[in-house]
């Protein structure tokens, strides 16, 4: 076997996984390199002409940053509720047997197994036939419901992952139950919870579909850019797509660096 | 399970792997004769596990070479050696039963009908009636023993064993050795077997080759090495030892003369490892007598006075520290065979032995210690 | 949690008897809230789209709609629009391919040869969904547009003909839901590739698999459940997207969400769209609970 084939054969899984990444990442690039464009037409996506005036007039349309700010405030509501009360049934779930609770588990991953599609035009039939008006109220509401099982599930993991004899060793150490779960269960579940609602907010902010179906004519950022695309995409939409990008990662290597140390805080140590 | 390949001694020549700058084995040779049970001994991170997986083909060497009988197997990927291993915690396939993963080894070299060869193996390591459990819904000594049989349906040239009883408990380690020793003798393939416990690797082993940073630093019949260890390692890392520098002053006859603590003491030139310069005279704490006064020594026999320092009852023998006049700390067993005086902390008492049971190796100049590592014996897990 | 029982004021004078009652009572109070939101917006309003698709389609929004056993609105629906349907399936199929493709060296690559790179080649399978899903297929009608380099090059090397296109044809609309879920595909393979035992993959080679044969009897099957739970959180939103199909392909590439979507808001014949929406969610919910029947929930969760 000569060296190259065999260096071939060792590495080509690499080679392929680079060019798959590179496929993942090319859109983003192009994100990236048209939000210094100026397009030569309203409706050409084609690269035309360097500036840098997308980034220093973000909100030359100013009906785009008010759909931005709606999908910040819309976000920002249906991820505190989310939050609180995906928090609260993950701990009950993770921590307590009750009647019901294989029940609740099926509620918990029904919502997640089922299509957008049919859970954006499930509400909009429950809303039309309540007849409630549709706009930003029921649009939070939707949110949430989608929200609330990726959050169940974020928290269940960090609390099922956690090494229990930590809170015994509080409570051995004459910490109450309160007094434990304030001091020990919290901090060490907290990672998951911030992690659960960092993806509760990107869930919210960046869905179409059940939003397209609630909103009325309400705008959120998705939905102006689905209406741009018919008349036009303004350019400055690629500057809210890459400031979106780097706000993320700038949050993924904040958490990881932090995350990294409670990680190790909370993993179960050595068994006997 | 005769033996169908032609025969073959599985030789190591020159073989060292380095892991960017550390160098986990280093120039290593060694001949392991066809249908012995060979023990590779050492403390983790000593390089035996690399060696054994260089042996396995898991590991390229750096450099050096694997050869069986004649064959060079050095660049040989691992399934196409006829070389099997059992693996450190065995490495069952979770997704197949007991019968699926004995039967694997054979049904990738296009076996049809594995059945008969998949009970006979069976029934040999102890297992008949468990072809159809998983591997989770087994004990750790039963899933020991499927290991074993995964590897041996194939009629290996070599068995690779990797501290395949680490895991188990006492009862069952002494147990799965005395049946591991057996199942050797019947199927008469080499075994290599790697362990850090010396007293697995002395029970099992026709030859043990204790190995320390990359080396090895003796290879021999257990008893032999125990008797007349060759490096202070070797003769700390194999059970205990007492060792007191001192310098080659002279010989008389068949016997070399050591001063150390400003005594004489005598060791015959067939138990001596080096005939000048600074040395190491060792003695075996079990070689050590105690009596309460010289005069109580008897004849022909060299001692040391101390006070006893400490006295742990251990059941089947009593163990004693005894610091001599000169700072050294010497360790004592002596048996409870109930005729024997007893030592109290603080007590005067002589330590000697019969210059026989003495051993004398070479001491590097810097190297002033004297009896060190007591009470920590070493190796004996 | 099981502290907040300690909360009210009165906890010193309550009785054991009482204090262990309120502790059995605490897991629904936890509960409470979350499943009651649950049950209001996404139980009920999947009741009452089964309820809407049953209702007199003779009726319009603004005359209302009188709720009637109308079964047949469900043949009706599917007869018009069976093509959108199955092209749904279709596409998400190929998309499916596509991306297995792609994704299990990718995930393999990264739990089993990334070594200190493995949190950085992470981040990067993620980085997508770090913007707008939008934005990012709109990139696509870039890339792939007329004028582009990727066209170019395809024209020149005459895997396309002088006047071939990518944009608006049904290999646009394929590549960009590979695209879009991808990730949801690899990093469940990711996790269960990564879970598993380096010493099974030696062991195999040891009993004489060559590489190939320790893919197929060792690798593969124990990351069947990180394969199941990919494939189905691919499959699930691929089978119901339009967004691809509306921006990167024509009304001839329309999918069943493009049809459900009119349905509703522009047509607004509310028990067709209704019996083509409950239609599509039981045919996926069906594929997943099929498909779970192989790897249990707790792995998908």
């Amino acid at each position: 076997m000569s060296r190259v084939f065999r260096w071939c054969t060792e590495h080509w899984v690499m080679g392929v996984a680079l060019l798959v990444l590179g496929y993942l990442l090319l859109p983003i690039v192009v994100v990236a390199a048209l939000s210094f464009n100026r397009p030569s037409s309203r409706l050409s996506y084609d690269f035309n002409e360097f500036t840098l005036d997308n980034w220093r007039n973000p909100c030359a349309t100013s009906d785009m940053c008010d759909a931005v700010l709606r999908s910040v405030q819309i976000g920002f509501l249906a991820t505190v509720a989310a939050t609180a009360l995906g928090t609260l049934v993950a701990f009950a779930l993770a921590r307590h047997r009750f009647r019901g609770r294989s029940g609740l588990n099926v509620l918990v991953f029904l919502p997640m197994a089922t299509p957008e599609l049919a859970m954006g035009t499930s509400l909009l039939a429950l809303f039309v036939a309540g007849g409630v008006p549709l706009g930003f109220w029921t649009i939070v509401v939707a949110h949430v419901m989608f929200c609330l099982s990726f959050v169940v599930v974020t928290v269940k993991a960090r609390l099922t992952g956690m090494d229990r004899r930590l809170e015994e060793a509080a409570m051995d150490l004459y910490a109450s139950e309160w007094q434990t779960f304030r001091r020990i269960t919290l901090p060490l579940v907290s990672p998951g919870i911030v992690a659960a609602a960092l993806l509760a907010f990107s869930l919210s902010f960046d869905d179409f579909i059940i939003t397209n179906f609630n909103s009325g004519t309400t705008v959120t950022f998705p939905m102006y850019v689905w209406g741009a695309a018919q008349r036009g995409i303004p350019p400055q939409v690629n500057v809210v797509g890459t400031a979106m990008f780097l706000t993320a990662l700038l949050l993924v290597f904040a958490t990881s660096v932090g995350g990294r140390r409670s990680r190790r805080a909370a993993e179960p140590g050595p068994r006997p | 399970m005769a033996r169908e390949t032609p025969a073959g001694d599985l030789r190591l020549a020159n073989l060292t792997k380095t892991f960017g700058a550390f160098t986990a084995v280093d120039d290593l040779s060694l001949t392991v004769p066809q249908g012995s049970f060979f023990a590779l001994l050492g403390a983790s991170g000593c390089g035996k596990t690399t060696t054994l997986r260089m042996i396995a083909g898991l590991e390229p060497p750096t450099s050096g070479q694997v050869l069986l009988g004649d064959r060079d197997i050095t660049r040989l990927r691992p399934y196409k050696r006829p070389v099997n291993t059992v693996f450190q915690s065995y490495a069952l396939f979770p997704h197949l039963d007991v019968f699926e993963n004995v039967a694997f080894g054979l049904r990738r070299r296009g076996i049809r009908s594995v059945d008969g060869q998949v009970r006979q193996v069976l029934s040999l390591v102890r297992l008949d009636g468990f072809e159809r459990r998983r591997p989770g819904q087994l004990s750790g000594g039963q899933q020991q023993r499927v290991a074993l049989a995964r590897a041996l349906i194939n009629h290996p040239q070599v068995l690779l064993l990797d501290e395949p009883l680490g895991a188990l408990d006492l009862t069952l380690r002494r147990q799965m050795q005395i049946e591991l020793k057996r199942i050797q003798t019947e199927v008469g393939i080499s075994f290599v077997h790697v362990t850090h416990d010396q007293e697995e690797a002395m029970t099992m082993a026709d030859t043990v080759a204790v190995m320390n940073a990359g080396r090895i630093e003796q290879l021999g019949a257990p008893a032999d090495i125990y008797e007349f260890p060759a490096t202070a390692f070797v003769a700390t890392f194999l059970g205990q030892s007492n060792l007191i520098a001192g310098v080659v002053s002279g010989s008389s006859g068949d016997d070399l003369l050591v001063t150390a603590h400003g005594t004489r003491f005598s060791v015959p030139v067939g138990r001596s490892r080096t005939d000048q310069g600074p040395v190491l005279l060792g003695v075996r704490p079990e070689k050590l007598r105690l009596a309460g006064a010289v005069a109580q020594v008897p004849a022909g026999n060299q001692h040391l006075e101390g006070t006893v320092t400490d006295a742990s009852y251990l059941g089947v023998s009593t163990q004693y520290a005894l610091r001599t006049g000169a700072g050294a700390e010497l360790s004592v067993f002596v048996a409870n065979s109930g005729d024997r005086q007893r030592f109290a902390v603080g007590e005067q008492a002589v330590a000697y032995w019969h210059p026989r049971h003495a051993f004398l190796l070479g001491r590097a100049d810097g190297q002033a210690r004297t009896t060190p590592e007591l009470g920590e014996p070493v190796g004996v897990s | 949690m099981t502290a907040l029982t300690q909360l009210p004021s009165g906890t010193e004078r309550s009785s054991p008897r009482a204090r262990w009652g309120r502790r059995r009572l605490l897991p629904y109070l936890l509960v409470l809230p979350g499943a009651a939101w649950l049950v209001l917006f996404f139980a009920m309003p999947v009741g009452q789209l089964a309820a809407a698709s049953l209702y007199d389609p003779t009726g319009s929004i603004s005359t209302g709609y009188a709720p009637a056993w109308a079964f047949g609105n469900y043949p009706a629906a599917l007869r018009v629009y069976w093509p959108q349907f199955g092209r749904s399936f279709r596409y998400a199929g190929m998309a499916l391919a596509v991306a297995l493709v792609m994704g299990y060296p990718l995930a393999y690559a990264i739990a089993r040869k990334a070594g200190r790179w493995k949190n950085l080649l992470l981040v990067c399978v993620i980085a997508p969904m770090f913007t707008s899903f939008l934005v990012r297929t709109l990139a696509w009608k870039t890339i792939l547009s007329d004028n582009g380099a990727l066209v170019g090059l395809l024209r020149d090397v005459h895997l396309l003909g002088p006047d071939g296109r990518l944009l608006a044809t049904p290999i646009a609309v394929v590549l960009g839901l590979t695209y879009n879920f991808l990730p949801f595909l690899v990093l469940p393979l990711y996790a269960s590739l990564e879970r598993l035992d380096p010493r099974l993959l030696e062991a195999a080679s040891d009993l004489y698999a060559s590489p190939l044969a320790t893919f197929r009897r060792v690798t593969l099957p124990l990351s069947m459940p990180g394969l199941v739970a990919g494939t189905l959180l691919f499959l699930i939103p691929a089978t119901g997207d339009y967004i691809n199909a509306e921006l990167l392909g024509t009304p001839n590439e329309y999918m069943i969400g493009n049809v459900i979507d009119s349905a509703f808001l522009i047509r607004l014949d509310y028990p067709q769209g209704a019996a083509l929406s409950f239609l599509l969610m039981s045919a996926i919910l069906a594929l997943v609970f099929g498909y779970l029947r192989r790897a249990s929930p707790e792995d998908l969760l």
